[in-house]
């Protein structure tokens, strides 16, 4: 079953890293560890949590993601999203999804 | 090459010094985001999807081997191997962290390089003709009059607050290799009757949500008053350029809704009140920035033809890279040489470390130790001797740098797109790479002969496609990229736009409908000497809408 929800994404202050807002409220830097809001007072405390980091001088640019849930995966349903939490297309050894454990852009 | 005096070595330490405490000040917490956001763009560090990106400001496209080898060194040091060659002949990185900024930036000043104002509301990295200085058919050598720009806008106190960005280019032939019909401001060097230096000047070009080609507000400026006349235009801009709306707020806009007779009237207003004051060029410091600029001395190597007609016999692959990658120099023993960045399925502009540093070993060896940046995302060595061509290809060969498509099909021009930027709704760079791999074939490239294809991933236009032969749009509909194409396009001399054919096409779709159109032009196409472009001119939209569309085409 498809489930439609929201995570938070932001850049890592520091080195601009793509990071989602996980349990425990940890920065994670695979989506897969994102936590995941599915009703509006999720997602108000998740972003509320994120601009506090945003405060903090953690993390910039903090802004809710539309995501599914397929087959226990995060997806993010832009693609905008989906290269952010993989990297770049074109580089499949670059970013992410070079790495173990991230998905692939596309 | 223009040398830093001790002034723009201070300049440009004491910018590395203030941007360096900014940043410490951002990473300790002192400066909020929203504060440092605008410091950061005034020193060149946007945030993309993945990272920081950091905008590296080659000015006029020249650079030594010496800073090529400084940007190789970053790339293998602090970013990810390569670097990006952009359409504004800038150097991007994608992967900077901010922690690394401050450093990357004082190894820039120890070369002469910086970021500064390639971001923001202010006048952006002076752009030039990639073959200035060695050209056949140039006038004059456009650069020092570049130079003179850089010097007069760099931090202008009253230009750092435009109501938009301002793009200025120069060129210094009748062939436009520099788009000058697309910028803010467009210059033409040339000389009038009685021999004398000046300028034509366009005003109002820019691509963009809203294209427009330049109007010609001068035919010939003296060149004594080039900074009178741009600060005219510059404070006409400044008072009058829309501030309510950023999508309305460059030149162009202005001068359309002004109208160019008006806007003309107000400019030439202000530039006579301008024109006696320290702002006029004094003839011994126009000659004195000259002097940086002056030709390397180029030995006679009349030995060129004979070695040329043995190497392309020898070679096919020479023999084709010769025909489109060697243009005619102004000494005959000499050519400028274009470096594809646009290998086959590769992305456009994209150069890893050791093919920079490979580069800087050329261009001291057989280049007269200078490179340029085109705005069509390649490299060039400007002064090769006729001679050295094998030899240069041979080198160009072993690092993979040696695609003989200048011009062709498979040179395209395309924006990082989706898969880097912030802004971008539909990825580039794979839809170059397909239809690079499409028309693979040198033989059907060269029967195509020039045409050039240019690819943005949004409207903002980074990737020239209004004025691509055929230019392609990424756009997002319904959450899926979707790819609309202009046709008909120029950024030569006498620019147009291109016009939208139809419906946009999907990711798979694309590079069919690419090839549609080119098969159409051949099949309609009066001669081989009729280009694409001359073709479409001639044609008009119908038979490619008929073969795109078909009956959807006649039902419309």
């Amino acid at each position: 079953m498809k489930v439609v929800a929201k995570i938070v994404a932001a850049n890592r202050l520091t080195d601009g890293e793509t990071v989602w807002l996980g349990a425990g409220d940890r920065w994670v830097e695979t989506i897969g560890g994102a936590e995941v809001a599915r009703d509006a007072e999720a997602e108000e405390r998740l972003l509320a949590t994120g601009n506090a980091a945003l405060a903090a001088n953690l993390v910039v640019d903090v802004t809710l993601v539309d995501i599914e849930i397929a087959d226990g995966r995060v997806l993010p349903t832009r693609l905008r999203e989906r290269i952010r939490a993989g990297g770049p297309s074109i580089h499949p050894d670059l970013g992410k999804q070079s790495r173990h454990g991230a998905p692939h852009a596309i | 090459m223009y040398r830093y005096d001790e002034f723009d070595h201070a300049f440009v330490n004491a910018r590395v010094a203030e941007f360096s405490d900014q940043v410490a000040r951002r990473l300790s917490g002192e400066l909020t985001e929203d504060e440092f956001k605008p410091l950061r763009l005034m020193n060149g560090v946007y945030l993309q999807l993945h990272a920081y990106m950091l905008r590296i400001a080659i000015p006029y496209g020249t650079l030594s081997p010496r800073q090529l080898r400084k940007l190789a060194h970053i790339a293998r040091t602090y970013d990810k191997g390569y670097g990006h060659f952009t359409t504004r002949q800038n150097l991007q990185f994608h992967w900077p962290k901010l922690t690394d900024v401050p450093k990357i930036l004082e190894e820039l000043a120890e070369v002469e390089m910086h970021c500064i104002q390639t971001s923001g509301n202010c006048i952006r990295n002076v752009t030039a003709d990639h073959f200035a200085g060695a050209a056949a058919d140039e006038v004059a050598d456009p650069r020092p009059y570049a130079e003179i720009l850089r010097q007069w806008s760099s931090l202008h106190p009253e230009f750092s607050y435009l109501p938009r960005k301002f793009k200025i280019a120069v060129t210094g032939a009748e062939r436009d290799r520099a788009a000058i019909e697309v910028h803010d401001i467009g210059l033409h060097l040339k000389k009038n009757d009685k021999g004398e230096l000046g300028f034509a000047v366009y005003v109002g070009g820019g691509l963009g949500r809203t294209p427009m080609v330049a109007k010609k507000i001068r035919d010939f400026l003296p060149e004594a008053d080039l900074l009178s006349y741009a600060t005219a235009i510059l404070r006409v801009y400044n008072l009058g350029g829309r501030r309510d709306n950023k999508y309305k707020a460059r030149i162009k806009i202005l001068v359309h809704e002004t109208g160019t007779e008006e806007l003309t009237a107000q400019v030439e207003k202000e530039f006579a009140a301008l024109k006696e004051s320290e702002l006029k060029l004094p003839e011994a410091d126009i000659r004195a920035i000259g002097t940086y600029f002056a030709p390397p001395r180029l030995k006679a190597r009349p030995e060129g033809d004979a070695t040329i007609s043995k190497a392309v016999k020898a070679n096919a692959g020479f023999a084709d890279w010769l025909n489109r990658n060697a243009t005619t120099h102004g000494n005959p023993d000499y050519a400028c040489v274009t470096i594809s960045l646009k290998g086959i399925g590769e992305v456009p502009g994209d150069a890893s470390d050791a093919q920079m540093d490979a580069i800087a070993d050329i261009a001291e060896q057989y280049g007269n130790d200078e490179i340029r940046v085109s705005h069509e995302q390649n490299l060039i060595l400007p002064h090769v001797a006729r001679a050295d061509l094998p030899a240069v290809h041979a080198a160009l060969v072993e690092i993979g740098l040696a695609t003989a498509n200048a011009g062709l099909i498979t040179d395209i021009i395309a924006c990082p797109g989706l898969d880097y930027c912030a802004l971008a709704n539909a990825r580039s760079i794979p839809v170059a790479q397909e239809i690079s791999q499409r028309f693979a074939s040198q033989a059907r490239q060269e029967e195509i002969g020039d045409l050039q294809i240019k690819i943005s991933g949004c409207i903002n236009a980074c990737g020239h496609h209004h004025v691509g032969h055929i230019g392609i749009l990424g756009v997002e509909k319904k959450g899926a990229e979707l790819y609309q194409i202009t046709l008909g396009g120029s950024a030569r001399e006498g620019s147009t736009i291109g016009e939208i054919i139809g419906r946009g096409f999907g990711p798979d779709e694309i590079t069919n409908a690419i090839e549609t159109i080119v098969e159409t032009y051949l099949a309609n196409r009066e001669n081989k000497e009729e280009s694409f472009l001359d073709a479409y001119r001639r044609l008009g939209q119908a038979p490619f809408k008929e073969a795109l569309y078909g009956q959807e085409a006649k039902a419309a």
